[in-house]
C-alpha cells in the first residue's frame, strides 16, 4: 500500500508490521469486521418481525395459530442453536431451489432426490452457474441472514410475549371500555405499552446475538474467523512476502478484545437506554429514579 | 447387517470402541441414531464435568465479587467480564491455538490440545464465569433478615457461610442455574468445530450429524434425531435440577417456593 513496502523482505521493526497490517488480504480482514456489524444491522429488524409475528400469533384467539406462534418460539429452548444453524442453511437452499425447479422446469421427470444427491435442473440452480462471484456471496450472506433471523426471531417471540402479558391487563380492559375493537387495543393500547418490559430481555438477546455472529463462519461466510485462520497460519518466505509462524493466538485475541469492546459499548448504551426509557413508567425502576430526585 | 450388530459396531465409536471406519454410503436410520447417539457420550462428558468443577470455582467467584477488599474483587469482576463478554466459539479457538503454542515449549503440554482436556478447562471457566455471575445475584438478594438472624444466634465466619449464607444463595439461584446447565451441554456441541481436532473421527452428536448431513446432502434427518437426543438430555437435566430444587425448597411453605422456570435466554 505505502511506497516503502515494494520491497518487505528489506523491513524491519515497526515498518515491516504496519507494511504487513495494510496488505490487501488484511484489507479483507478489515471489511469482514464490517460485514459482522452489517450483519447485526440487517438481522435485528428481521428478528424483530419475526419475533413480533411468533408473539402475536402465539396471542391468537384461533388455536391453531397460536399453537404455531407457541411450537415456533418454543422450538429452540431444547436443541442447540448450531443444530440450527447448519440444519437451516441447507434446508433453506434446498427448499429455494425446489420450489424453483418446480416453477421453471415443470417437465423434469427424474426424482429430485438420487440417492446421495440433490438434483435440480440447472435454470433452478441458485445462484445460477453462470453468476458472477459477488452474487454467490451476496446469496449466502442472504441465507445466513434468514437464518439468524429465524432462529433469533424465536427467542425474540419469547421475549415479546412475555413483554405483553406484563402489560397490565387492566389497561386492555380500559381501552374495551372505551369501545374500542380487540385489535384497536392491540396496536394502540399494548403494543406502545409492551417495550419497556422487553427492553431487559431485548437487550439480553443484543448481547446473545453479537456473541452468535461468529458462528456465521459455519455458514460458509468469509467473516473474521475466516480471515483469522487464514492470516494467522504460518506463513513461509517461499509463498508470502511477509513470512511469519504460527500467529493464530494474536489474531484470535484480537477478536476475542473486538467483541469484549462491542459488549461492552452495548452494556453501557443499553443502562442508558433503559433508564431513559423507565423515566416516568408505573415500574420499580421509574419509582426508584422518582424518589432519588430532589 | 442388523440394527443389533450396528450398535455393537458404533454404539460406542466416539470413544474409540468398535469398528473403526464410519460408514461411508447407504446409510441406514439406524446408523444414523446409533452413531449420533454415540457422540452424545461426549456432549455428556464435557457437559458434566465443567458443571461439577464449575460449580466448586463459581461459588468462590460469586463471593469474590462480592468481597469489600478490591484486590479479590476485581480480578473476580474481570474474570466474568472476559468469560461472558466474548462468544464461546472465540474462546475455543483463542485457548486452542494458545494450547499449540505451549506444546511447542514443552511436551507436558500435549494433552491440552487435545479436546477431552483443552475443551474441558475452557467450558469450565466459561461455565464458571456465567454461573458466578447468577450466584452473585442471588448472594445480593439474600434476605436482610435471615442475615441478621444469623448474627443474632451467634453464628460467624465459615459456620454462618456454610449454614445460612450458601444454602440460601443457592435456592435463590438454583431457577437461574438449571437453565446455564441446559445451555452448557448446549454450548458442548461447538467443541468440534472450533479448532479442536476430532481425533480418529471421534466426535460429538453434532460432529456425527453434519458427517451424515454433508455425505447424504440430506439434512432432514440427522439434525432432527440430534434434536431427539438433545430433548431427552433437556429433560433429563430439568428432571435432576427439578429434584435438588425440591430438596433446597423443602423448608419453605407451598405457595413460596420458587417454581423452575425453564427460559431460552443464555447463549454465548
Amino acid at each position: 500500500m505505502f511506497e516503502s513496502c515494494a520491497d518487505p523482505s528489506l523491513l524491519s521493526g515497526f515498518d515491516w508490521l504496519s507494511c504487513y497490517l495494510t496488505t490487501g488480504k488484511h484489507m479483507g480482514f478489515y471489511v469482514s469486521f464490517g460485514v459482522v456489524l452489517l450483519l447485526l444491522a440487517v438481522v435485528v429488524p428481521f428478528a424483530l418481525l419475526f419475533g413480533f409475528a411468533g408473539a402475536a400469533a402465539s396471542r391468537a384467539r384461533f388455536w391453531p395459530i397460536s399453537i404455531l406462534g407457541k411450537a415456533y418460539s418454543s422450538i429452540v429452548r431444547g436443541v442447540p442453536d448450531i443444530a440450527f444453524f447448519l440444519f437451516f442453511v441447507i434446508a433453506l437452499d434446498q427448499m429455494f431451489e425446489y420450489t424453483r425447479h418446480r416453477i421453471l422446469c415443470p417437465d423434469w421427470a427424474e426424482p429430485v432426490r438420487q440417492g446421495n444427491d440433490f438434483v435440480v435442473c440447472d435454470a433452478a440452480k441458485l445462484p445460477l452457474n453462470a453468476s458472477p462471484q459477488w452474487v454467490h456471496e451476496t446469496y449466502g450472506f442472504f441465507l445466513a441472514v434468514l437464518t439468524f433471523a429465524i432462529v433469533y426471531g424465536a427467542f425474540t417471540a419469547q421475549v415479546l410475549y412475555g413483554a405483553m402479558r406484563a402489560v397490565p391487563h387492566a389497561q386492555i380492559e380500559t381501552a374495551e371500555a372505551y369501545g374500542m375493537s380487540h385489535t384497536q387495543a392491540f396496536w394502540r393500547i399494548l403494543v406502545p405499552q409492551m417495550w419497556v418490559y422487553a427492553l431487559p430481555g431485548l437487550g439480553n438477546l443484543w448481547m446473545i446475538l453479537i456473541k452468535a455472529t461468529p458462528l456465521l463462519f459455519l455458514l460458509g461466510i468469509e467473516d473474521i474467523v475466516y480471515w483469522a485462520r487464514e492470516l494467522g497460519g504460518t506463513k513461509s518466505a517461499k509463498f508470502s512476502a511477509y513470512p511469519h509462524g504460527d500467529w493464530r493466538m494474536y489474531y484470535f485475541g484480537a477478536l476475542l478484545v473486538f467483541y469484549l469492546s462491542l459488549t461492552w459499548v452495548s452494556e453501557k448504551v443499553l443502562d442508558r437506554l433503559m433508564r431513559r426509557l423507565s423515566r416516568g413508567q408505573a415500574t420499580a425502576a421509574g419509582d426508584a429514579m422518582r424518589k432519588v430526585a430532589p | 447387517m442388523s440394527c443389533i450388530q450396528t450398535i455393537a459396531d458404533y454404539g460406542l465409536r466416539s470413544i474409540g470402541i468398535g469398528e473403526r471406519l464410519l460408514p461411508r454410503a447407504d446409510f441406514t436410520l439406524c446408523q444414523q441414531f446409533t452413531l449420533i447417539g454415540s457422540g452424545m457420550i461426549w456432549n455428556i462428558y464435557f457437559g458434566l464435568l465443567a458443571l461439577v468443577f464449575g460449580f466448586f470455582l463459581a461459588t468462590a467467584v460469586a463471593l469474590g465479587k462480592g468481597s469489600r477488599h478490591w484486590l479479590i474483587r476485581k480480578p473476580s469482576e474481570w474474570f466474568i467480564f472476559l468469560f461472558r463478554g466474548s462468544p464461546l466459539f472465540i474462546q475455543f479457538f483463542f485457548a486452542y491455538f494458545s494450547f499449540l503454542s505451549l506444546k511447542s515449549v514443552h511436551p507436558l503440554f500435549d494433552p491440552l490440545s487435545a479436546a477431552w482436556l483443552g475443551a474441558l478447562i475452557v467450558l469450565f471457566l466459561n461455565t464458571s464465569a456465567y454461573s458466578a455471575e447468577i450466584f452473585f445475584g442471588a448472594l445480593k438478594s439474600i434476605p436482610r433478615g435471615d442475615l441478621e438472624a444469623a448474627d443474632a444466634y451467634g453464628f460467624t465466619g465459615w459456620h454462618r457461610f456454610r449454614k445460612i449464607t450458601w444454602p440460601t444463595m443457592l435456592r435463590l439461584a438454583w431457577p437461574a442455574y438449571t437453565n446455564e446447565a441446559i445451555f452448557l451441554f448446549h454450548a458442548t456441541t461447538l467443541v468440534f468445530f472450533s479448532g479442536f481436532p476430532a481425533w480418529q473421527q471421534r466426535g460429538d452428536a453434532l460432529y456425527y450429524a453434519s458427517y451424515f448431513a454433508d455425505k447424504t446432502f440430506n439434512p432432514f434427518i440427522p439434525y432432527p434425531i440430534l434434536a431427539f437426543f438433545f430433548i431427552l438430555l433437556t429433560l433429563t437435566v430439568i428432571g435432576i435440577y427439578g429434584q435438588v430444587n425440591k430438596r433446597l425448597n423443602r423448608h419453605l411453605p407451598e405457595a413460596r417456593r420458587r417454581r423452575l422456570k425453564i427460559r431460552p435466554n443464555l447463549i454465548r
